[in-house]
């Protein structure tokens, strides 16, 4: 399966997420500039943490203007698995491809520290390879990391179990301890903590390496590549 | 050759200002930074007065912040080079080869003057700053440090300055998407009203290829790259260069702007890696005076720069104010004439405004037009080279303030009493864990930190390479107040060790001299001695100085800081199996101490809170000791021997150890072979920061074997006792001194700084 990683200016984890990538499951991945709009070639798109046009405004407010987001549309239709990390899932939430909002963390300050989290659905395309249940750690690293919906989206999410990961100790002041959300299709996840920053023992956890092989599986599950179906090239990875 | 006629009437954009006469008449070059003397050589060089533009250029580069005036004849002292140094001072940073044909260039510098006024821009714009000069030199940034020092956190203000300038590190840092993987903050009385913040910024490159900050090549196009220039941090330079910041104005201070310093860090980054770059150089201090003048003195030759051209934020802008400001992420690059097309597409790609303004000239001369005028005509040698240096007054010898003061002793308590004393001091805020300051930095981003703060060092992993840097900074403002010569020293000794402790073989240093008023003989010779203790220790240790910075005039209201230098240091691990932390890793292990069993509490915290004041001299150091201690820790940790390790500083052994149990949660009981005579003695073996001393966890067989080749290499070790339980226990001959339990132990370390700070609830954290 074939990777894309969008950089828009400000990203700073795009190439950790490609490297992670790289280190987890040796898939090919590219690192694509956010003016490109043309993202058939992708079965899985991620848009990475960092300062997208350095939060200005609001945090993903302006990266959600790019034509690579138009991509990331097409790209959902056509079924492919869209995963964005703290920033990315700021963007996703701005874009409206989410649901709910991120808001400045209720004590104010950037938070960056191992956060312990619970699988609360284990049969999404990201969560395949958790237990359900389980409780992993992964990093976060936000200022802007409070998740925050209406009464009526909490509840949907609650009983679609679209909640997909939860804070064991919530950090940030978020509605119901939400660290993680699905999108209505199930191929859209944004999670604040930083998956790509938990894939090695030196880095304190390997957790975050099961999201990774999680989508891998499942497009390797939904038979031949995407991509190769919908551009009729070879299969890549 | 025709004499290029200088503007001295009023010109376009430069009406209002004082001509040449005036300057001289009025003696408004004072205000420019320049005294009567300096002056007269600026009027004796020209062969002319100099007009407005040209006495300002010559009052910023003449400032002690650009010209280091005060100190270049002593910081000559430093030993500069080694097989290792691949870029000594006097480049944008400093530059080692790491082996695997690797470098890493790096460089600290300070930011106090503007933290002290508006902390959250002054230290955001001095991890803007020092960034920049690492990747002018073509690497790309992989670490940020910090070392901070304020005042009691009892006191308003202190809290606002602290709470600020973490937050304006952290606003800065983790934006541009480099990690901030260590530092020390440390609170004294001295620093209430001027508080130190030194940025330290590493990055790597291919050893081959670095860049440099020189203006060569006769017609090559010199360009301005980044934000726009405007009216802000006008003087700053002169402002750092002057006492007292509660007297400073607020509008000096520059305002940061990280997403467009990251967007400058990767446009720049590739504009080097095309190879058509000539020299590249930040806008800092001193904006445009200084890179070009410093550029061109660099290549020994001129430059002439058509002010027109220079794209600014208001109408109206004088020549002066554009040489003069301080706006950030600005940087000045001169191409390879013919390839300018190649910069214009790579900064197009990544929004950024590039605007040629002039080109190098052959003739030596700093050259200004503006609105068909020449502004500005003057020798590039006498702005940079020719710099006045100033053998300032020193006192003869330094009165040691700490050896009148009554040495304090203890009283003779029970165990719970010493417990008290050890509980004290892991609650002090320069001891205390600083997890109130480092969750607040992005400590992971990059994916390469394999230690982040809270142990002796930070290990950090090369891009592509089976082996990480260590990265450390020290410097104890308390032990250069007691004894300059003999902290300086320590400075050095202590970061090495540091480094050593974390499987690291010590490569090179930076350094920020922050002291008070050069223009005071007692603080000169603070600094004189401070100076060529560190060389003694840099001599020692084969870490040669190879960037740096000087921070004068941190005095405020009469009362100058401590004379604090701070030393960061870098080192090389070049097996990745040598990282070693120092939290205990488990039970049964023994404890060795390596070094000498001290109870000399010269310098210590301890005596310093008895007496409320720095006591005695400073700690004890032979530097010879020194080094067999470090080479002796370096080669058991390659054995494969050593589970973890802490270098003994602040608070002495039994904090030392106490930190190691809480941060692994695994308690110890260690036993001193000696019997004290008194409270005194006993409170010294506890608390004495006696220096070369690292505490090492290794495995039991292996003690005993590791204690004969400590004697052998004629080191001091010894077998302390072993790791286990859950508390910490000390005790001598005579039996158990104290008995701290892990978990009020952790209570203190861990809940001093959020209490000190009212913290938002600690909530996502383990229970304090």
């Amino acid at each position: 399966m074939r990777w894309a990683v969008i950089v828009f200016p400000g990203s700073n984890c795009d190439e950790d997420a490609a490297l992670a990538i790289d280190r987890v499951l040796g898939d090919p991945v590219d690192l694509v500039w956010h003016d490109r709009s043309d993202l058939s070639a992708y079965d899985a798109i991620i848009l990475p943490g960092g300062f997208s046009y350095g939060d200005y405004l609001r945090s993903g407010a302006i990266a959600r203007f790019a034509p690579a987001i138009a991509g990331v549309r097409a790209a959902v239709q056509r079924g492919a698995l869209v995963l964005g990390i703290c920033n990315g899932f700021q963007v996703l939430t701005e874009a409206g491809l989410l649901p709910g909002a991120l808001l400045v963390n209720d004590h104010l300050q950037f938070r960056c520290e191992l956060a312990e989290l619970r699988v609360e659905n284990a049969e999404t395309p990201f969560t395949l390879d958790y237990a359900p249940g389980a409780r992993i750690r992964i990093p976060i690293a936000h200022r802007d990391g409070r998740y925050h919906a209406d009464a009526a989206t909490l509840s949907q999410l609650q009983r679609e179990r679209r909640a997909v990961l939860r804070y064991v100790q919530n950090p940030n002041g978020s509605a119901q301890d939400i660290a993680a959300v699905l999108g209505a299709n199930g191929r859209i996840l944004g999670l604040m903590p930083h998956p790509e920053r938990a894939v090695a023992e030196w880095m304190r956890s390997t957790d975050g390496a099961r999201m990774f092989t999680s989508m891998h599986r499942y497009v390797e599950q939904q038979g031949a590549s995407l991509a190769a179906s919908a551009e009729g090239v070879g299969r890549l990875g | 050759m025709a004499e290029v006629r200088v503007q001295t009437k009023a010109a376009a954009g430069t009406s209002g200002q004082p001509t040449p006469q005036e300057i001289r008449e009025q003696r408004r070059y004072l205000e420019l930074g320049l005294t009567e003397a300096e002056y007269e050589r600026v009027c004796e060089r020209l062969g002319r007065l100099p007009n407005y533009v040209e006495a300002g250029l010559f009052g910023v580069l003449w400032s002690e912040h650009c010209s280091y005036k005060s100190s270049k004849i002593h910081l000559r002292k430093f030993p500069t080079s080694g097989p290792q140094v691949l870029q000594g001072p006097g480049e944008n940073a400093g530059v080692v080869d790491v082996g695997g044909g690797l470098a890493v260039a790096f460089k600290m510098e300070s930011h106090n003057h503007p933290s002290a006024v508006e902390p959250y821009q002054g230290a955001a714009t001095g991890v803007g700053g020092i960034l920049r000069d690492v990747f002018t030199m073509g690497a790309r940034p992989i670490a940020f440090l910090d070392s901070l020092r304020f005042g009691p956190l009892t006191d308003d203000r202190t809290r606002y300055l602290f709470a600020n300038v973490v937050a304006g590190i952290g606003g800065y840092g983790n934006c541009v998407g480099i990690p901030t993987v260590g530092g020390e903050t440390v609170f004294d009385e001295s620093y209430r009203h001027n508080p130190l913040v030194n940025a330290m910024c590493v990055g790597v490159l291919e050893a081959d290829k670095m860049a440099k900050g020189a203006a060569r090549g006769v017609g090559n196009p010199v360009f301005v790259v980044g934000a726009r220039t405007g009216r802000d941090g006008i003087h700053g330079a002169t402002f750092a260069s002057a006492e007292d910041p509660t007297e400073k104005e607020r509008s000096a201070v520059q305002v940061g702007d990280p997403f467009l310093g990251k967007l400058l860090m990767e446009a720049c980054l590739e504009l080097i890696a095309t190879g058509a770059v000539v020299g590249i150089q930040d806008m800092g201090a001193a904006g445009l005076t200084s890179s070009s003048a410093e550029m061109a003195a660099r290549a020994g030759g001129g430059l002439e720069l058509d002010l027109d051209r220079v794209p600014v934020r208001e109408e109206g802008m004088t020549p002066y104010e554009m040489m003069l400001s301080e706006s950030q992420e600005r940087m000045l690059v001169v191409m390879e004439k013919g390839r300018e097309e190649l910069a214009f597409s790579i900064l197009c790609k990544w929004g950024l405004e590039v605007a040629e303004i002039g080109r190098v000239t052959g003739d030596g001369r700093l050259r200004l037009r503006f609105a068909g005028e020449v502004v500005a005509d003057v020798p590039v040698a006498a702005l940079v080279d020719e710099a006045p240096v100033y053998d300032r007054p020193a006192d003869a010898k330094y009165v040691q303030p700490g050896l009148t003061v009554a040495k304090p002793e203890p009283a003779a308590g029970d165990a719970d009493a010493w417990a008290q004393y050890l509980l004290t001091l892991l609650a002090h805020p320069s001891i205390a864990d600083k997890r109130w300051v480092y969750r607040q930095y992005d400590t992971s981003v990059r994916t390469a930190t394999q230690v982040g703060p809270g142990s002796d060092a930070a290990v950090v992993r090369l891009p592509g390479a089976e082996r990480a840097v260590a990265l450390a900074t020290d410097g104890n403002g308390r032990y250069v107040y007691l004894n300059p010569r003999r902290g300086g020293a320590i400075a050095v000794a202590e970061a090495a060790r540091n480094l050593v402790a974390s499987g690291a073989k010590p490569l090179a240093i930076t350094d920020c001299l922050n002291f008070g008023n050069p223009e005071k003989p007692a603080v000169m010779r603070q600094f004189i001695d401070a100076v060529e203790g560190m060389a003694e220790a840099c001599r020692a240790l084969d870490t040669p100085v190879v960037s740096g910075n000087v921070s004068f005039y941190n005095e405020s209201q009469g009362q100058d800081i401590f004379p604090t230098p701070v030393v960061g240091a870098l080192g090389v691990i070049e097996d990745l199996a040598h990282v070693t932390e120092s939290a205990f890793c488990t039970a049964d292990s023994a404890i060795v101490l390596v070094g000498p069993i001290d109870s000399a509490l010269d310098g210590s915290l301890f005596w310093q809170l008895l007496a409320g004041q720095p006591a005695g001299d400073a700690p004890p150091l032979d530097l010879a000791l020194e080094r067999r201690v470090q080479d002796l820790v370096q080669s058991l940790i390659r054995t494969g021997r050593v589970r973890s390790a802490h270098d003994v500083s602040d608070g002495g052994l039994a904090v030392a150890l106490t930190e190691m149990a809480i941060a692994g949660g695994v308690g110890a009981e260690v036993t001193l072979p000696v019997t004290p005579r008194d409270a005194l003695e006993r409170a010294g073996l506890l608390f004495s920061e006696a220096q070369s001393r690292i505490l090492l966890e290794v495995d039991g067989a292996s003690a005993e074997v590791i204690v004969q080749e400590a004697a052998q290499a004629g080191v001091p070790a010894l077998v302390l006792g072993k790791t286990g339980g859950d508390a910490v226990i000390i005790g001598g001959d005579d039996g158990v001194w104290l008995t701290l339990p892990l978990a009020s132990a952790r209570a203190a370390y861990e809940g001093a700084l959020p209490q000190a700070m009212r913290a938002p609830s600690a909530r996502g954290e383990a229970d304090a």
